[in-house]
């Protein structure tokens, strides 16, 4: 089987998602274009060698609707023959879409493809795409159906994390985040957004709140009392977990991903292909998978996820020198560390989506180029990058330096 | 049965009289002679118009429940029940305006043939009730309510009418958009002629027939209904736990068969019905509404005892049920002394009648008229004399013998010798405190529910002596005071208040083994009981358990047979003075702000054990353990009509209803069934799961304690 590597991580800065962010006035298919003209430019590349493009797109419906893969390599200027499809595994499918295209040149039908993801959240919301799984009746009822908020309180309920231990997460996620803008840790994937004139309209993440405290948070009322207890969740909740008196809510805005915009690409193709380029190798695949877990809680999944990736790739958790798990809610990232005993030091070192924001579709690609760079820049070996994913799924990709 | 006249303008009237039932209902026969009457109407070009009315007092009141679950499989009643929907159809798109005069209620199917209508116009009657109330039933309306009611007044508004059921008055059905016009009574057949009269082309075309219909409020599946369908989705399970699948299948009727067209709706609404028809639950809860029914009717009244009527009683104690029962008898228009050991106290009894009779007048029930009607119905009092002329006198003072013997002997002086003496025992035996009685013949077990205003049910206990006329008298005055009797056979704790206790025993017998209090609390609720056993415990007072069994023990010695939820309650009471909710501190804390909660230590005093029960063998102990019981009570003949134990444990104590009731339980899921898994609870966690021999024996033979 041959080996995909990995020659290029980009993604754009990641702008908060709403009408004040800076990315607001940006149509997704420009996010996803930013990323795609980065990925060609930044590697002098033939863009006729790129045989497919997978995108995620958690919310693929409006102007993020029609396969904005395909049409975003039409408009990047992409040699015709770059096919795209766009993909939907809800908040893993930045990874996902990097897993798909990476089993292309894995499998030997493919020599070079690009995988990512776009989200505009503030221009196409969270939600609006409708589904069965809230809303139809049956499903809803037979499937115990809870907003993820109610699944984050019940992991802090069911596994002991208190509002303190959640909200301490949270400050140190926007302490190493800051730490790391500061000493210029993601430049080597961040490319800015410009507009048609060549200014620049966004080169930095603007959802980070350094000054955040223990203080600060612990005046933020829980934001999922109401849905909880007023529209039953709660109960639904409990009915799925019987063991659980009572839910304690304690994620709020302060500790849970935050709603931004962005976009993300990954290079990938065999060892071939990039030595006839000119290209070097950054990382190889190791191995990834996604795996269904039970869908009430629906946000435990990246421990499976990880235990499947490790088993296939033969490798133990001690074997990753750094995790980097998407951080939806802190009871998920303290879930992840404690089911597989491992410390604060080795996973999200550099923050993660409570400073910086979770643009659903892009967010697994962009975690991946920036557990990629830290490896580089740490001169460490291998990395493991995973995300909770919605409906109950896990989705995790171990890479290797090379 | 359908009467079909045309009148000199060409309108017909199609009147729905039935005979042989007392109000008119749909079923196969009335349903044939109704379209054959539309059919008539809408071929003959001599009728311009059509009325649809009823020679009754109610306009039509429901499907016949009788037939109901006569056809039930999907490949037979699916085509015929679709033949009706078109039928129905056929009315809307007959081309010829069809109005409902709706002169009394409406519920279900019949309001579902006034909903097929081009106009509906209603007689100003408040007593008539109009509703879809089906999901009452475990049903849902399947002649096209879940479609045409929310493309008339939108889903949103629609939903808690077929999920609750609720029944309007006329005023308030006009109100909600389901009548467009609300008349005097006698008004009503004219106004309906006049509207079709008037009535253009247009007015016969429903909405969801032309072209440009949209939902009201949109479909289920755009804009904001989305989240209402996601939050009542969850508030439904909240509420009823996966219980009622009627309700859920109503959710999907509007959620699926609003999103299309009327006709791919009503497929929609056939399948739903179908399955419901074919779920338990229909079957538990039809049955359950039989039983309720005959109960009501006092089909176990004795036959040749004259009927009796109530003009004065008496109630001996003005304390929280003495002081119920005295607000029930005098809110039902019969005077009532009542009667403490002084005047203060008599008259708090009043004053507690006055604060609920406050609330309805506050809420506009009642007139102050009334209320003050109701108030002057009850004479407090302290003398024994006063209860001279009473038919009927209810003693409910302190459970105690000697106090109870000294009431009923003073009471006995002063009532005449017919007059009947009923006991509001919960606890002491009929038959023993009949022996303070002069009368014994004419002394009577009346157990009322705590709160009574609000708790439906009277348990009767039959003493040794007791007679069948105490009996009849007895069911008589129940039967006045708007309550539903049931008929038991002395013996401890009745029927009620004993098979109750094995719901409470057995969550304190899981405790005992370490099962998580979360768990159990959970499990009793998720099964279908107001509240968990160990909140039930509290709420009894754990202090008042402790106490009973103490007595029980005391009176029964070596019969005694222990069981492991004792050491719980003494643990609790004797050990760590948590005496129960009154207190303040039992099972659970209750902190003067925000919700009880379990009390956290309870892990140390029982704790979990590593290996817990899968929530399913929690819920089927908490009630099987109450249906096996009930098994013991009917083969001791403490209760000898399995309809009664049905009614009273659903009325007496909130039995999961849509279980039907402990027996209707073991009827749901079959005897054999429910005798093999009571062996093996038997075997695992001791005899008080083993199945009397009764239940052996109807399991072997094939019987059972319902006809189906």
């Amino acid at each position: 089987m041959p080996d995909a590597y990995i020659y290029d991580t980009v993604r754009t800065p990641r702008g908060k998602g709403r009408a004040s962010g800076s990315l607001h006035e940006v149509t997704p298919i420009r996010l996803a274009v930013t990323a795609l003209q980065a990925v060609r430019d930044r590697n002098n590349l033939d863009t006729a060698e790129v045989e497919d493009i997978v995108l995620g797109v958690v919310m693929p419906h409006g102007e993020q609707g029609s396969d904005i893969a395909r049409v975003a390599a039409i408009d990047a200027g992409y040699a015709e023959t770059a096919a795209g499809v766009q993909i939907n595994r809800f908040c893993a499918s930045g990874l996902e879409a990097t897993n798909m295209a990476a089993a292309q040149v894995m499998s030997g039908q493919a020599q070079m493809t690009i995988g990512g993801g776009v989200e505009s959240m503030s221009r196409v919301p969270m939600g609006s795409d409708g589904g069965a799984w809230a809303m139809d009746p049956q499903v809803a009822y037979r499937s115990y159906f809870v907003p993820q908020g109610i699944s984050a309180d019940l992991v802090a309920t069911k596994y002991g994390f208190s509002r303190d231990d959640v909200d301490a997460y949270a400050v140190e996620s926007q302490k190493r985040a800051k730490k790391a803008w500061d000493e210029g840790r993601f430049a080597k994937s961040v490319v800015p957004v410009k507009d048609i004139n060549g200014l620049t309209i966004l080169d930095r993440d603007e959802h980070l709140r350094p000054e955040t405290t223990m203080q600060s948070l612990a005046a933020l009322e829980p934001s999922f009392v109401v849905p909880g207890d007023q529209f039953g969740f709660d109960s639904v909740a409990l009915q799925r977990y019987p063991e659980v008196e009572r839910i304690t809510h304690v994620h709020h805005a302060g500790n849970s991903s935050g709603i931004v915009d962005g976009a993300a690409a990954v290079l990938l193709g065999t060892r071939e292909v990039g030595a006839r380029l000119g290209l070097k190798p950054r990382a190889r695949i190791r191995a990834f998978a996604s795996i269904g877990s039970e869908p009430t809680i629906m946000l435990t999944g990246p421990t499976p996820a990880a235990e499947k990736a490790l088993k296939t790739a033969g490798m133990s958790p001690e074997d990753i020198d750094l995790y980097e798990l998407n951080e939806a809610f802190a009871s998920v990232v303290l879930r992840f560390m404690q089911a597989l005993n491992i410390d604060h030091d080795r996973i999200n070192v550099n923050g993660g989506a409570i400073a910086m924001g979770h643009p659903l579709g892009a967010t697994g690609a962009m975690i991946l180029g920036t557990v990629l760079d830290e490896l580089e820049r740490t001169g460490k070996g291998t990395a493991l990058a995973t995300l909770c994913v919605g409906a109950g799924m896990g989705t995790a990709t171990i890479i290797e330096r090379v | 049965m359908i009467d079909f006249d045309v009148d000199g303008d060409g309108i017909a009237v199609i009147t729905w009289n039935m005979t042989g039932k007392p109000m008119n209902v749909l079923n196969e026969d009335s349903l044939t002679a109704f379209f054959a009457a539309v059919e008539k109407a809408i071929a003959d070009d001599a009728v311009k118009g059509v009325v649809v009315a009823s020679a009754k007092k109610d306009f039509v009141a429901g499907a016949d429940l009788d037939a109901i679950f006569a056809v039930t499989d999907p490949a037979v009643l699916f085509p015929k029940h679709m033949d009706m929907q078109n039928r129905f159809r056929a009315i809307e798109k007959a081309g010829k305006p069809f109005v409902a005069a709706i002169n009394g209620t409406a519920l279900g199917g019949g309001l579902e043939i006034a909903l097929a209508c081009h106009y509906r116009i209603a007689a100003d009657n408040p007593k008539a009730q109009i509703g879809l109330p089906e999901v009452t039933l475990g049903l849902l309306p399947g002649a096209g309510g879940t479609q045409r009611l929310p493309r008339m007044i939108g889903a949103q508004a629609a939903l808690p009418l077929l999920l609750e059921g609720k029944r309007l008055s006329p005023k308030e059905a006009h109100g909600a958009g389901i009548v467009e016009k609300l008349v005097a009574p006698d008004a009503l057949l004219a106004e309906a002629k006049a509207w079709l009269k008037a009535a253009k082309p247009d007015d016969c075309v429903k909405p969801w027939d032309r072209k440009t219909f949209k939902m009201p409020g949109g479909k289920p599946t755009e804009g904001r209904n989305r989240d209402i369908f996601a939050a009542g989705n969850a508030m439904l399970r909240a509420r009823t736990y996966g219980n009622y699948p009627a309700a859920v299948n109503i959710m999907s009727c509007v959620y699926e068969g609003c999103t299309i067209d009327i006709d791919g709706g009503l497929r929609v609404e056939t399948r739903y019905f179908i399955n419901c028809l074919n779920t338990p639950e229909a079957h538990n809860m039809v049955r359950f509404f039989h039983s309720m029914t005959k109960a009501k009717n006092l089909a176990a009244r004795p036959k040749d005892v004259a009927p009796s009527s109530y003009t004065r009683v008496g109630i001996l104690g003005a304390g929280m049920m003495g002081a119920g029962i005295a607000h029930a008898a005098a809110s039902a228009g019969i005077d009532t002394v009542l009667l403490d050991t002084d005047l203060a106290k008599a008259e708090q009894g009043r004053d507690h009648s006055a604060g609920l009779l406050d609330k309805r007048l506050k809420r506009g029930r009642m007139t102050a008229q009334a209320r003050d009607d109701v108030l002057a119905r009850i004479q407090p009092t302290a003398d024994y004399a006063d209860l001279a002329g009473c038919q009927l006198v209810v003693e409910a003072v302190f459970e105690d013998r000697a106090i109870k013997a000294g009431v009923t002997q003073k009471a006995e002086a002063a009532i005449g010798a017919e007059a009947i003496f009923a006991s509001n025992t919960s606890t002491l035996p009929i038959s023993g405190l009949a022996e303070a009685s002069a009368r014994p013949e004419r002394f009577i077990g009346l157990h009322f529910f705590s709160p009574v205003d609000r708790m439906p049910l009277v348990e009767i206990i039959m003493g040794e002596k007791t007679s069948q006329e105490a009996l009849a008298r007895a069911m008589d005055f129940v039967k006045a005071i708007r309550k539903t009797p049931i008929v038991v056979n002395d013996s401890r704790g009745f029927y009620t208040s004993r098979v109750f206790g094995t719901y409470v025993n057995e969550g304190l017998a899981l405790l005992s083994e370490g099962v998580s209090p979360a768990l159990i609390e959970n499990a009793g609720r998720m099964a279908g009981m107001p509240v968990g056993p160990l909140a039930v415990a509290d709420e009894v007072s754990l202090e008042l358990v402790s106490r009973i069994r103490k007595q029980t023990r005391a009176d029964l010695g070596d019969a005694y047979r222990g069981h492991p939820g004792d050491a719980v309650i003494d643990v609790m009471v004797d050990g760590l003075g948590r005496l129960g909710k009154k207190a303040g501190r039992g099972f659970y804390d209750y902190p003067e702000e925000g919700r009880k909660r379990l009390w956290p230590d309870l892990a140390q005093h029982f704790p979990p054990v590593a290996e817990q029960p899968g929530v399913d063998e929690v819920m089927m102990r908490l009630m099987y353990v109450q249906s096996v019981e009930t098994a013991r009570c009917m083969e001791e003949e403490v209760v000898t009509d399995p309809r009664h134990a049905d009614v009273g444990s659903v009325f007496g104590w909130g039995f999961s209803p849509s279980r039907g009731g402990t027996i209707s339980q073991i009827q749901s899921i079959g005897l054999p069934a429910f005798v093999g898994e009571c062996d093996r609870l038997a075997q695992a966690y001791g005899p008080r799961f083993a199945p009397p021999q009764l239940l052996r024996d109807m399991a072997g033979s094939g019987e059972s304690f319902y006809a189906a």
